[in-house]
C-alpha cells in the first residue's frame, strides 16, 4: 500500500515543478519549501484540482491521475474554507456520507462517534461562526476522518491558531493518522510543525520535489535552497 | 457551478426569446413604409425629452448629493436609502400623485388660482420632465454621492486646513470628482428615458409629446399598422443599443473604486452652509414624499370601496408578479456569469414594446393575440428584471464558487448537491433581495399589458390607467394606493424572506 508520484510535471502561470518520489508508505509527510515553490500546487495536483502536464500518481498500481476529486483515495484539509458555515457540525461531518437530508441510524450514530473522537461530544447542532478557532479544526478533522479515505492532504490548516492550539491539533492529526496507517501530506511552513509530527520532510525548491528524508537530520543540516528559507546559513 | 449543459440552454433560450421578435419586427418593418413627419417628431421628441430629463436629474442631484454627503443629521442613513425606492416604485402611481399636486386640480393650481394666475397644465413637455426627474433625481443622487463617499478624507482634511473657501474647495476638490461621474451618470439616465412608455402615455401624447414608444403602442392599438409599429421598433432598438453602448463604454471609464473610506464630518461648519444644506435635503424630500403622501390620504379611505373588477385586476397581477420572479430566477441561477450577464444586458436594451410587438407578430397566425397577454407580458417582465437579478446574484455566486467549490469537489457533492446545500443556502439573502425586486417591477409594470390586455385580462396598472382615461379619478387614486401596497408589500416580504435565518 504506497503511494508513488512518478515523474510528475506541473506548470501553473509561468512556475514548473517537476516530482520523482520513491513509494511513499503510511507515514506523515512534510512538505516545505520556500514561498512559490509549488507546496500547494504539488497539492492540489494530487487533489485533482490541478491537472498533471505529464506523469502518473499511482495508489496500489492503479493511475488515478485522470480522476475527479472525490473519486481519488485521498480527502484534503484546506488552508480555510473546510467547512460550510451555514451548516451545523453535524451536516458539515454528514456530507462526508450522504447528500441526503435524512441520515440513517447507523450515519447518525458514525457522525457522533466522529463528534466524540475529536473531543467535540454534543456540538453537533452548532454551525461554524458560534465555534472557536479551533473547534471549527477539529470539525474539518471529525469530517476527513467519515470520507475514510487511506492519503491525507493537508494544506496548512491550523496556521491560523494559536500555538498551543495548533500543536494540540497537530498531535490529534497525528493521533488520527496512524490510527489508520494514512498516508499523509501536509505542507507547512514551519520547521517546528514537521519536527512535531512528520518522520520525514519532502523539500520543494527550484523546481524540484526531492525526495524524502528524515525532518530531524534535514533539519539540522539542510540543502541550500532551505537553508536559505529557513535563513540558517 | 451549474451544469454546463444548463448554462447554454437558458443562455440559448433568453438569445431566442430576444432575437426571434426582433426577427419578426425587421421582416413586418418593409420597404414599402415611410417614416413620415409623425415618426419624425417622434424621434426628435424622445431625444429631446431624454436628454433634457438626463440633464435635469444630474443638475439637481449634485447639491443634493453635496448636502447628503456632509451633513450628518438623525435619519440620513434612512434617507440615503430611500432614495433607492423610486425604483420598485409603479410608474403610474408616481405619476397620479404628480398630478395630485401638479396636475389641474392639483395643489399647486389651487394656490395659483387663489393668488389670481393662470393654472399650469401637467400635459405635455414639462409633465414627462417632471415624472423624469421624480424618478432619476433619486438615481442620480446616488450615483453622485458615492462619488463624494470616494473622496479620500485626506484631501478634504487638507482643504480644511488650508482654509479653502467654498468656492475653492469646489474647483479643486469636489469638481473633478463631479466631472468624471457626471457623463456616466447622465447617461445611464439618458437611456432609461429614451424608452419612457408609462409615463409618455399618461402625461405626454399628441403631436408634440410622443415618444417612440407611444407611437408603437399608438400604430399597433388604434391604427393596426403593424408595418409601422415595426419600423419604429427598429429605430428604437437603434437608439437604445447605440445609447445604452456609449453608457456602458462611459462606465468603464469611470473609475469609482479607490477607497470607500467614508469623509471625516467636517468638524466645524458655517451656519449658512448647513442652513442651506438642510433646505436642499428638505426640498428634495418634500418632492419626493409630498406626492405619494397626498396620494395616499386621497386614496386609503377608498380601497374597500373599489369594486370586483380593480380585486379582480389586482389578483392578476399578483400572480403575474410570483410568476414573473419565479421565470427569472430560473435563469438567472445558471446566467450568474459574466456571459449570461452580457446577453441579459443585451435583452434589455431591447424595448419591451419592441419585444411585445415582435411577440404579438409571432403567435398571430396561431392564437388571438390577446389570449395569451399575461403570459407574454409575465415573459417579457422576468426578462426585463434579468439584468438587476444577475447584477445582485453574480458577484454573490462567484463568491460562493470561489470559497466553496474545492471543498465541494473534494466531497463529490455533484450538481444536485452542490445546489441543494451549497448554493442555495448561501445565496438566500440576494435571492430573496432578487426575488423582492422582480416581483415589484412585474407588479407595477404598465408595457406590454398594454399592447395587448383588454379589460377582461387587464392587470392592476392597466386597470388604473384605464379609470384615470375615464376621469374616475378618487377610484383611480384608491387603486394606486392598493397597487403601491402591493408592490412594496413583494418587495418587503421576499428580501423578509431571504433575511431571515439568513446564515453568518
Amino acid at each position: 500500500m504506497a503511494l508513488k508520484i512518478n515523474n510528475v510535471h506541473i506548470a501553473q502561470g509561468g512556475f514548473r515543478l517537476t516530482a520523482s518520489l520513491p513509494p511513499l508508505e503510511a507515514g506523515i509527510y512534510a512538505v516545505m519549501g520556500p514561498s512559490g515553490a509549488g507546496k500547494s500546487s504539488l497539492l492540489a495536483a494530487m487533489a485533482g484540482f490541478l491537472a498533471l502536464q505529464d506523469g502518473q500518481i499511482l495508489w496500489k498500481g492503479r493511475d488515478i491521475a485522470a480522476l475527479p476529486p472525490a473519486q481519488r483515495p485521498m480527502a484534503m484539509l484546506f488552508q480555510d474554507n473546510n467547512l460550510f458555515p451555514h451548516l451545523s457540525a453535524a451536516r458539515n461531518i454528514a456530507l462526508a456520507l450522504t447528500r441526503r437530508a435524512k441520515l440513517t441510524a447507523d450515519q447518525t450514530d458514525q457522525v457522533n462517534a466522529a463528534l466524540e473522537r475529536v473531543g467535540l461530544a454534543g456540538f453537533g447542532t452548532k454551525k461554524p461562526p458560534q465555534l472557536s478557532g479551533g473547534e471549527q479544526s477539529r470539525v474539518a478533522l471529525a469530517r476527513v476522518m467519515l470520507q475514510d479515505k487511506p492519503i491525507l492532504l493537508v494544506d496548512e490548516p491550523f496556521s491560523a491558531l494559536g500555538p498551543a492550539l495548533k500543536a494540540e491539533m497537530l498531535d490529534l492529526l497525528g493521533e488520527l493518522a496512524r490510527e489508520r496507517g494514512s498516508v499523509v501530506l501536509m505542507v507547512t511552513h514551519d520547521p517546528a510543525d514537521a519536527l512535531r509530527i512528520a518522520e520525514k520532510t519532502i523539500v520543494v525548491a527550484e523546481g524540484t520535489a526531492h525526495p524524502p528524508e528524515q525532518t530531524e537530520g534535514l533539519l539540522q543540516n539542510p540543502p541550500p535552497a532551505l537553508a536559505a528559507y529557513l535563513g540558517t546559513d | 457551478m451549474a451544469p454546463r449543459a444548463v448554462q447554454i440552454i437558458a443562455g440559448a433560450a433568453l438569445a431566442a426569446f430576444v432575437i426571434a421578435p426582433l426577427a419578426a419586427v425587421w421582416a413586418k418593418a418593409g420597404p414599402a413604409v415611410r417614416f413620415g413627419p409623425a415618426e419624425w417628431a417622434a424621434l426628435r421628441f424622445t431625444l429631446l425629452q431624454a436628454a433634457l430629463s438626463a440633464a435635469l436629474s444630474v443638475l439637481l442631484a449634485i447639491p443634493l448629493a453635496r448636502a447628503l454627503a456632509r451633513s450628518r443629521f438623525w435619519g440620513r442613513d434612512v434617507t440615503i436609502m430611500l432614495l433607492g425606492a423610486p425604483f420598485i416604485l409603479p410608474v403610474i402611481v408616481a405619476v397620479l400623485g404628480l398630478i395630485a399636486i401638479f396636475g389641474q386640480n392639483g395643489l399647486l393650481n389651487d394656490g395659483l388660482r387663489a393668488l389670481g394666475f393662470e393654472p399650469l397644465s401637467i400635459y405635455g413637455l414639462q409633465g414627462v420632465l417632471l415624472a423624469h426627474v421624480f424618478f432619476n433625481l433619486p438615481l442620480a443622487t446616488r450615483m453622485i454621492l458615492l462619488g463624494w463617499m470616494s473622496l479620500p478624507s485626506e484631501r478634504i482634511r487638507l482643504g480644511q486646513s488650508l482654509g479653502l473657501g467654498a468656492m475653492a474647495r469646489f474647483y479643486l476638490i469636489e469638481w473633478p470628482m463631479i466631472r468624471r461621474i457626471l457623463p456616466s451618470a447622465f447617461a445611464v439616465i439618458f437611456v432609461i428615458c429614451l424608452s419612457s412608455f408609462a409615463v409618455a402615455l399618461t402625461l405626454g401624447g399628441g403631436p408634440k409629446a410622443t415618444t417612440i414608444e407611444l407611437a408603437i403602442y399608438q400604430a399597433f392599438r388604434f391604427e393596426f399598422d403593424f408595418a409601422t409599429a415595426a419600423l419604429l421598433g427598429l429605430v428604437q432598438l437603434f437608439l437604445s443599443v447605440s445609447a445604452a453602448g456609449v453608457a456602458l463604454w462611459l462606465a468603464g471609464h469611470d473609475r469609482l473604486g479607490i477607497g470607500l473610506d467614508r469623509p471625516a464630518p467636517a468638524a466645524l461648519r458655517p451656519l449658512s452652509e448647513r442652513c442651506i444644506d438642510a433646505g436642499v435635503i428638505l426640498g428634495a424630500m418634500l418632492f419626493l414624499i409630498l406626492p405619494l403622501a397626498l396620494l395616499f390620504i386621497k386614496g386609503a379611505a377608498g380601497v374597500p370601496d373599489l369594486g370586483a373588477p380593480v380585486w379582480f385586476a389586482a389578483l392578476r397581477s399578483l400572480a403575474l408578479a410570483l410568476g414573473a420572479t419565479l421565470l427569472c430566477l430560473c435563469f438567472a441561477l445558471p446566467l450568474a456569469t459574466r456571459w449570461g450577464e452580457l446577453i441579459a444586458t443585451l435583452g434589455i436594451a431591447v424595448s419591451p414594446l419592441v419585444l411585445g410587438t415582435g411577440l404579438f407578430l409571432i403567435v398571430r397566425p396561431y392564437v388571438n393575440p390577446f389570449d395569451v397577454a399575461l403570459g407574454v407580458t409575465l415573459c417579457v417582465n422576468a426578462l426585463m428584471s434579468l439584468p438587476f437579478a444577475l447584477r445582485i446574484l453574480r458577484p454573490e455566486v462567484q463568491a460562493v464558487e470561489q470559497n466553496f467549490s474545492h471543498l465541494s469537489a473534494a466531497l463529490g457533492l455533484g450538481a444536485w448537491g452542490w445546489f441543494r446545500w451549497v448554493m442555495l443556502p448561501r445565496l438566500r439573502r440576494p435571492l430573496g433581495f432578487a426575488a423582492g425586486l422582480t416581483a415589484a417591477l412585474s407588479m407595477g409594470d404598465l408595457g406590454v399589458i398594454a399592447l395587448f390586455g383588454d379589460a377582461e385580462r387587464a392587470t392592476l396598472p392597466l386597470k388604473l390607467y384605464q379609470l384615470m382615461g375615464s376621469y374616475r379619478m378618487d377610484q383611480a387614486a384608491a387603486a394606486a394606493v392598493l397597487l403601491l401596497a402591493l408592490s412594496l408589500g413583494l418587495f418587503w416580504l421576499f428580501d423578509r424572506v431571504g433575511r431571515y435565518g439568513a446564515q453568518d
